[in-house]
Protein backbone atom coordinates (compact mmCIF):
# COMPACT_ATOMS: atom_id res chain seq x y z
CA UNK A 1 0.00 0.00 0.00
CA UNK A 2 1.11 3.39 -0.53
CA UNK A 3 1.12 6.01 2.21
CA UNK A 4 -1.08 9.22 1.21
CA UNK A 5 -0.85 11.20 4.66
CA UNK A 6 0.86 10.82 7.50
CA UNK A 7 0.61 13.45 10.66
CA UNK A 8 1.44 13.71 14.34
CA UNK A 9 -0.71 16.06 16.13
CA UNK A 10 -2.06 17.25 19.70
CA UNK A 11 -4.73 15.44 20.78
CA UNK A 12 -6.57 18.68 21.03
CA UNK A 13 -10.54 19.58 19.81
CA UNK A 14 -8.62 22.77 18.50
CA UNK A 15 -6.45 20.44 16.01
CA UNK A 16 -9.38 18.70 14.02
CA UNK A 17 -10.16 20.89 11.97
CA UNK A 18 -6.39 21.48 10.44
CA UNK A 19 -6.43 17.47 10.28
CA UNK A 20 -9.78 17.45 8.61
CA UNK A 21 -8.44 19.94 5.62
CA UNK A 22 -5.21 17.90 5.39
CA UNK A 23 -7.36 14.73 5.12
CA UNK A 24 -9.19 16.71 2.46
CA UNK A 25 -6.22 18.10 0.46
CA UNK A 26 -4.75 14.23 0.36
CA UNK A 27 -8.34 12.94 -0.68
CA UNK A 28 -7.86 15.89 -3.81
CA UNK A 29 -4.49 14.64 -4.60
CA UNK A 30 -5.26 11.10 -4.75
CA UNK A 31 -8.23 11.21 -6.88
CA UNK A 32 -10.57 10.32 -3.95
CA UNK A 33 -14.30 11.17 -5.27
CA UNK A 34 -16.01 14.17 -3.01
CA UNK A 35 -17.83 11.64 -1.55
CA UNK A 36 -15.58 9.34 -0.17
CA UNK A 37 -13.52 11.72 0.89
CA UNK A 38 -16.40 13.41 2.82
CA UNK A 39 -17.18 9.98 3.93
CA UNK A 40 -13.42 9.27 5.36
CA UNK A 41 -13.62 12.60 7.11
CA UNK A 42 -16.21 11.61 9.14
CA UNK A 43 -14.74 8.45 10.51
CA UNK A 44 -11.61 9.83 10.88
CA UNK A 45 -12.77 12.84 12.93
CA UNK A 46 -14.93 10.70 15.46
CA UNK A 47 -12.10 8.05 15.70
CA UNK A 48 -9.41 11.03 16.42
CA UNK A 49 -12.40 13.07 18.56
CA UNK A 50 -12.76 9.17 21.27
CA UNK A 51 -9.28 9.36 21.12
CA UNK A 52 -9.14 12.71 22.52
CA UNK A 53 -12.31 12.53 24.79
CA UNK A 54 -11.99 8.39 25.66
CA UNK A 55 -8.27 7.64 25.64
CA UNK A 56 -6.24 11.24 26.98
CA UNK A 57 -9.71 12.59 28.69
CA UNK A 58 -8.63 16.04 29.89
CA UNK A 59 -4.98 15.73 29.04
CA UNK A 60 -4.36 17.80 26.04
CA UNK A 61 -0.51 17.03 26.04
CA UNK A 62 -1.15 13.56 24.51
CA UNK A 63 -0.15 13.13 20.88
CA UNK A 64 -2.28 11.01 18.02
CA UNK A 65 -0.21 9.81 14.82
CA UNK A 66 -2.80 9.46 11.52
CA UNK A 67 -1.42 7.60 8.50
CA UNK A 68 -3.98 6.68 5.22
CA UNK A 69 -2.15 4.27 2.65
CA UNK A 70 -4.23 2.79 -0.43
CA UNK A 71 -3.94 0.53 -3.29
CA UNK A 72 -6.45 0.45 -5.70
CA UNK A 73 -8.75 -2.26 -3.75
CA UNK A 74 -9.27 0.20 -0.44
CA UNK A 75 -8.16 2.78 2.01
CA UNK A 76 -6.63 2.11 5.35
CA UNK A 77 -6.20 4.85 8.12
CA UNK A 78 -4.17 3.76 11.42
CA UNK A 79 -4.74 6.06 14.38
CA UNK A 80 -2.48 5.33 17.00
CA UNK A 81 -2.27 7.30 20.55
CA UNK A 82 -0.07 6.88 23.51
CA UNK A 83 -2.61 6.84 26.32
CA UNK A 84 -3.25 4.28 28.77
CA UNK A 85 -4.56 1.32 27.21
CA UNK A 86 -8.27 1.22 26.78
CA UNK A 87 -10.63 -1.77 27.56
CA UNK A 88 -11.42 -2.98 24.40
CA UNK A 89 -14.29 -4.73 25.33
CA UNK A 90 -16.37 -1.01 25.85
CA UNK A 91 -15.95 0.25 22.26
CA UNK A 92 -19.20 -0.21 20.56
CA UNK A 93 -21.89 2.12 19.18
CA UNK A 94 -25.28 2.60 20.35
CA UNK A 95 -29.15 1.72 18.92
CA UNK A 96 -29.61 3.96 16.78
CA UNK A 97 -33.76 3.47 17.50
CA UNK A 98 -32.64 5.06 21.17
CA UNK A 99 -32.47 8.72 20.39
CA UNK A 100 -30.11 10.19 22.71
CA UNK A 101 -26.95 12.51 22.50
CA UNK A 102 -24.13 10.31 22.91
CA UNK A 103 -22.69 7.20 21.18
CA UNK A 104 -23.04 7.96 17.76
CA UNK A 105 -19.37 8.33 16.80
CA UNK A 106 -18.62 5.05 16.65
CA UNK A 107 -21.69 4.30 15.01
CA UNK A 108 -20.65 6.27 12.25
CA UNK A 109 -17.30 4.91 11.64
CA UNK A 110 -18.78 1.81 11.75
CA UNK A 111 -21.17 2.81 9.28
CA UNK A 112 -18.67 4.33 6.90
CA UNK A 113 -15.89 1.48 7.10
CA UNK A 114 -16.05 -1.65 6.44
CA UNK A 115 -13.46 -3.02 9.17
CA UNK A 116 -12.77 -0.89 12.42
CA UNK A 117 -9.88 -3.37 14.17
CA UNK A 118 -8.78 -1.98 17.48
CA UNK A 119 -5.41 -3.28 19.57
CA UNK A 120 -3.20 -2.21 21.97
CA UNK A 121 -0.01 -0.91 21.07
CA UNK A 122 2.92 -3.36 21.58
CA UNK A 123 6.04 -2.88 23.91
CA UNK A 124 4.36 0.69 25.59
CA UNK A 125 0.94 2.44 26.41
CA UNK A 126 -0.97 3.16 23.75
CA UNK A 127 -3.65 2.02 21.43
CA UNK A 128 -3.96 1.42 17.21
CA UNK A 129 -6.79 1.53 15.32
CA UNK A 130 -7.10 0.14 12.04
CA UNK A 131 -9.80 1.26 9.52
CA UNK A 132 -9.98 -0.18 6.24
CA UNK A 133 -12.65 1.18 3.29
CA UNK A 134 -13.12 -1.34 0.51
CA UNK A 135 -12.99 0.83 -3.05
CA UNK A 136 -15.07 -1.54 -4.84
CA UNK A 137 -13.45 -1.19 -8.03
CA UNK B 1 -29.94 30.51 16.57
CA UNK B 2 -27.36 29.74 13.34
CA UNK B 3 -24.65 27.57 13.70
CA UNK B 4 -22.05 28.86 11.35
CA UNK B 5 -19.09 26.82 10.02
CA UNK B 6 -17.32 23.48 11.58
CA UNK B 7 -19.31 22.65 14.31
CA UNK B 8 -17.05 19.80 15.86
CA UNK B 9 -15.47 18.64 19.50
CA UNK B 10 -14.17 22.13 19.44
CA UNK B 11 -17.10 24.63 19.81
CA UNK B 12 -19.80 22.17 20.02
CA UNK B 13 -19.64 22.49 24.20
CA UNK B 14 -21.01 26.39 23.00
CA UNK B 15 -23.55 25.47 21.07
CA UNK B 16 -25.08 23.04 23.53
CA UNK B 17 -24.67 25.94 26.21
CA UNK B 18 -26.76 28.31 23.82
CA UNK B 19 -29.18 25.96 22.58
CA UNK B 20 -30.43 24.82 26.50
CA UNK B 21 -29.87 28.50 27.50
CA UNK B 22 -32.72 29.03 24.84
CA UNK B 23 -34.51 26.47 25.91
CA UNK B 24 -34.16 26.85 30.12
CA UNK B 25 -35.80 30.57 28.92
CA UNK B 26 -38.71 29.03 27.72
CA UNK B 27 -38.01 29.84 24.17
CA UNK B 28 -39.37 27.76 21.09
CA UNK B 29 -36.26 27.20 19.54
CA UNK B 30 -35.03 26.84 15.89
CA UNK B 31 -31.30 26.10 14.88
CA UNK B 32 -30.58 27.38 11.44
CA UNK B 33 -27.59 25.13 10.14
CA UNK B 34 -27.81 26.50 6.72
CA UNK B 35 -24.05 28.05 6.81
CA UNK B 36 -22.76 24.62 8.60
CA UNK B 37 -19.99 23.38 6.69
CA UNK B 38 -19.10 20.09 8.65
CA UNK B 39 -20.93 18.62 12.02
CA UNK B 40 -19.53 16.29 13.62
CA UNK B 41 -21.30 13.84 16.12
CA UNK B 42 -20.72 15.53 19.42
CA UNK B 43 -22.54 19.20 17.40
CA UNK B 44 -25.83 16.42 16.40
CA UNK B 45 -25.78 15.13 20.47
CA UNK B 46 -26.14 18.87 21.21
CA UNK B 47 -29.03 19.22 19.01
CA UNK B 48 -30.74 15.82 20.51
CA UNK B 49 -30.41 17.07 23.40
CA UNK B 50 -32.36 20.28 22.51
CA UNK B 51 -34.75 18.14 21.17
CA UNK B 52 -35.04 15.84 23.90
CA UNK B 53 -35.03 18.88 26.24
CA UNK B 54 -37.51 21.12 24.35
CA UNK B 55 -39.90 17.85 24.25
CA UNK B 56 -39.94 17.56 28.23
CA UNK B 57 -40.64 20.87 28.42
CA UNK B 58 -43.58 20.92 25.93
CA UNK B 59 -41.46 23.50 23.62
CA UNK B 60 -40.78 23.29 19.88
CA UNK B 61 -37.45 22.74 18.49
CA UNK B 62 -36.49 22.07 15.17
CA UNK B 63 -33.60 22.90 12.54
CA UNK B 64 -33.85 25.42 9.60
CA UNK B 65 -32.48 24.82 6.28
CA UNK B 66 -30.15 22.22 6.59
CA UNK B 67 -27.22 22.65 4.72
CA UNK B 68 -25.64 19.41 2.35
CA UNK B 69 -23.23 18.96 5.12
CA UNK B 70 -25.02 19.13 7.65
CA UNK B 71 -27.87 16.53 6.13
CA UNK B 72 -25.78 13.93 5.11
CA UNK B 73 -24.58 13.53 8.66
CA UNK B 74 -27.73 13.63 10.18
CA UNK B 75 -28.54 10.97 7.83
CA UNK B 76 -26.31 8.78 9.14
CA UNK B 77 -27.51 8.77 12.72
CA UNK B 78 -30.95 8.83 10.96
CA UNK B 79 -32.29 11.26 12.77
CA UNK B 80 -33.40 13.46 9.40
CA UNK B 81 -36.90 11.82 10.36
CA UNK B 82 -36.66 12.23 13.67
CA UNK B 83 -36.17 16.11 13.97
CA UNK B 84 -38.56 18.59 12.57
CA UNK B 85 -36.86 20.22 9.53
CA UNK B 86 -37.97 23.29 7.32
CA UNK B 87 -36.82 24.73 4.92
CA UNK B 88 -36.55 28.47 6.36
CA UNK B 89 -38.61 30.33 8.16
CA UNK B 90 -41.46 31.15 6.42
CA UNK B 91 -41.93 27.39 5.49
CA UNK B 92 -41.89 26.84 9.41
CA UNK B 93 -44.39 29.59 10.01
CA UNK B 94 -46.34 27.86 7.70
CA UNK B 95 -46.26 24.99 9.27
CA UNK B 96 -47.50 26.61 11.89
CA UNK B 97 -50.58 27.63 9.81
Amino acid sequence: MAQVLALRFAADPAELKRMREQVREAGRASGWSDKLTGELLIAINEACANIIEHAYGRDRSGEIVLEILNNENEIEVVLTDFAAPMDLGRVHGRALDDVRPGGLGTHFMNEIMDRCVYAHLAGRAGNVLRMRKNLGR
Amino acid sequence: MRLRGDVDLSCSPDARKSILASLAQGQHTLVDLSEVSYIDSSGVASLVEGFQTARKHALRFGLLGVSDAAMSVLELARLDKVFPIHANLAARLEADG
